[in-house]
């Protein structure tokens, strides 16, 4: 029992210490591709390519004061970025690396996932509401509803793969798709789901609570040094966590078709999966505008969420069916 | 739908622009790396300031004033000594670069073609009374833009070697007591 317990430990250990490094290169990974989409070349001189530019950003930050404001609410404005870097790195807890690789086979992992991404929202609202500002509570309560508005259809979007499964256990769910990806027959639920995950984790183009040309920095704005930082390494793991999502949900985890699964172990085809998404996310970031607040909730309960509805209905038809 | 109607329609819209955005992968950058390349600066670029010499490789400078009352930040200090041979000159000539804009005002004011800018912006230092130039960080050994121009040679004003009537422009004078035609 001991020995298993404690190769557990470890193995969550390694997962940590890989994830948030990755994170950190996530940063120097956005600002080089898209200066690169700009015509420009973006960080390039801190080491070989400028790859040990998170390295510098890291000693910077921490040589930051830490500072408080006065005026703030003090314990839940140290609170708020813990929240959200604890929530996210929760949610990694339940993705299926590769067959061997995993910390939690939990059998209702979808849920967990989707309560995790819930409570993250906590973490901003808190932190617009602890700071005692104007621009960090429009931030905090932008945040608020557009969480509440988009996670009613993230979770409608995937069930319609839990219909095709019949598991919310991530693993089987992965399994499940080795006779084919989800994708083929799932592509409505997985484009909602997408844009859900986009919302949720609020990047570019629904980084409304955030929005740095009408809110300074939004909830974020009265933080600095380390607890900054915190909110930045929940804003990467969580584009990271979607990506990890996307693929297990709809592109088969770790699985590939027959030549290609030989090349490389399936760890890697993972990664590789997760990277093409996570340059995706970065490519919406630069490319398009911003939407207004009532047209980003309009968008999200007018459109999504009768096209989730929608698909679920078709889903569970064509189940019923036996067409799927 | 028409063409147009489908181009601007929303999704289409959002499409194309990821499109766009992604055809910059094989973009060449237009960034210019600094340090290592550096970018071309016309000849008449608004630089640094110097104090030319006309071609016999005497100052130019009148110490007139006018550069210093054109600047807009009044960045230039100078005093006006007048020479034994009757040349006047800058006593000091002091520009402080920490709060000169390089608008290039002192340049067109100037009688004498005097002060003027080069294109050379490299003017950083760490400590901020470097920036502080005495006349002799100013003066160059050459006339600048201004190659064949002299000022005593084309002004009336006598000066050593040079009396009245003797300019390039002048001719000597006259007499006005004489009785001669």
């Amino acid at each position: 029992m001991m020995p298993e317990m404690l190769w557990k430990l470890l193995e969550i250990t390694i997962i940590i210490a890989l994830l948030i490094p990755m994170a950190a290169m996530l940063v120097w990974v956005e600002r080089r591709v898209i200066g690169i989409w700009q015509d420009r070349h973006g960080p390039n001189r801190v080491g070989p390519f400028g790859i040990l530019q998170s390295l510098a950003d890291l000693l910077k930050i921490l040589g930051k004061e830490d500072w408080i404001p006065p005026f703030s609410d003090r314990l839940v404005f140290i609170l708020a970025p813990i929240i959200g870097a604890i929530c996210v790195l929760m949610s990694f807890a339940v993705v299926p690396f590769s067959p061997d690789i995993g910390v939690s086979d939990l059998n209702i992992g979808l849920l967990f996932f989707l309560a995790m991404a819930s409570l993250a929202v906590y973490s901003v609202v808190l932190a617009g509401w602890a700071s005692n500002s104007k621009y960090a509570l429009l931030g905090g309560m932008r945040a608020a509803a557009q969480t509440v508005s988009y996670e009613v259809f993230m979770g409608l979007s995937v069930m319609g793969v839990v219909l095709l499964t019949g598991t919310f256990n991530l693993r089987e769910i992965v399994l499940a798709q080795s006779e084919g990806w989800l994708i083929q027959s799932q592509f409505v639920g997985f484009f909602i789901f997408l844009v859900a995950g986009i919302a949720e984790s609020h990047r570019l183009p629904f980084d409304l609570p955030e929005a740095e040309t009408e809110l300074t920095a939004g909830f974020h704005t009265e933080y600095s040094g380390l607890k900054f930082a915190l909110f930045f390494l929940g804003e990467y793991l969580g584009v990271t966590l979607i990506s990890a999502m996307s693929v297990v949900l709809f592109f088969g985890g770790w699985l590939m078709p027959e030549p290609l699964s030989a090349w490389l172990p399936p760890l890697v085809w993972f990664i590789i999966k997760i990277m093409c998404f996570v340059m995706f996310f970065i490519l919406l970031r630069t490319s398009l505008p911003r939407p207004r607040f009532d047209q980003l909730l309009k968008f999200g309960w007018m459109v999504m969420l009768p096209l989730a509805l929608l698909n679920l209905i078709v889903t569970a038809l064509l189940r019923l069916t036996g067409v799927l | 739908m028409n063409k147009e109607k489908l181009a601007n329609s929303l999704i289409f819209s959002q499409l194309r622009t990821m499109w766009l955005v992604l055809k910059h992968t094989f973009t060449k950058a237009d960034t210019v790396q600094y340090p290592e390349q550096k970018p071309y600066l016309a000849p008449r670029y608004r630089g640094r300031i110097v104090l030319t010499r006309d071609p016999s490789g005497e100052e130019r400078c009148v110490a007139c004033n006018l550069c210093a009352v054109a600047c807009p930040v009044d960045c230039i200090a100078l005093q006006q000594v007048v020479d034994d041979d009757g040349r006047k000159r800058a006593d000091f000539f002091r520009i402080n670069f920490s709060r000169c804009i390089l608008c290039g005002f002192c340049e067109e004011a100037c009688p004498t073609y005097a002060i003027q800018l080069t294109p050379d912006v490299e003017l950083a230092e760490y400590d901020r009374q470097n920036l502080v130039y005495e006349k002799e960080h100013l003066l160059i050994n050459g006339p600048g833009k201004y190659p064949d121009y002299s000022f005593y040679q084309q002004s009336g004003i006598v000066i050593a070697g040079k009396g009245k009537g003797e300019a390039e422009q002048e001719r000597p004078p006259i007499d006005i007591k004489g009785l001669m035609p």
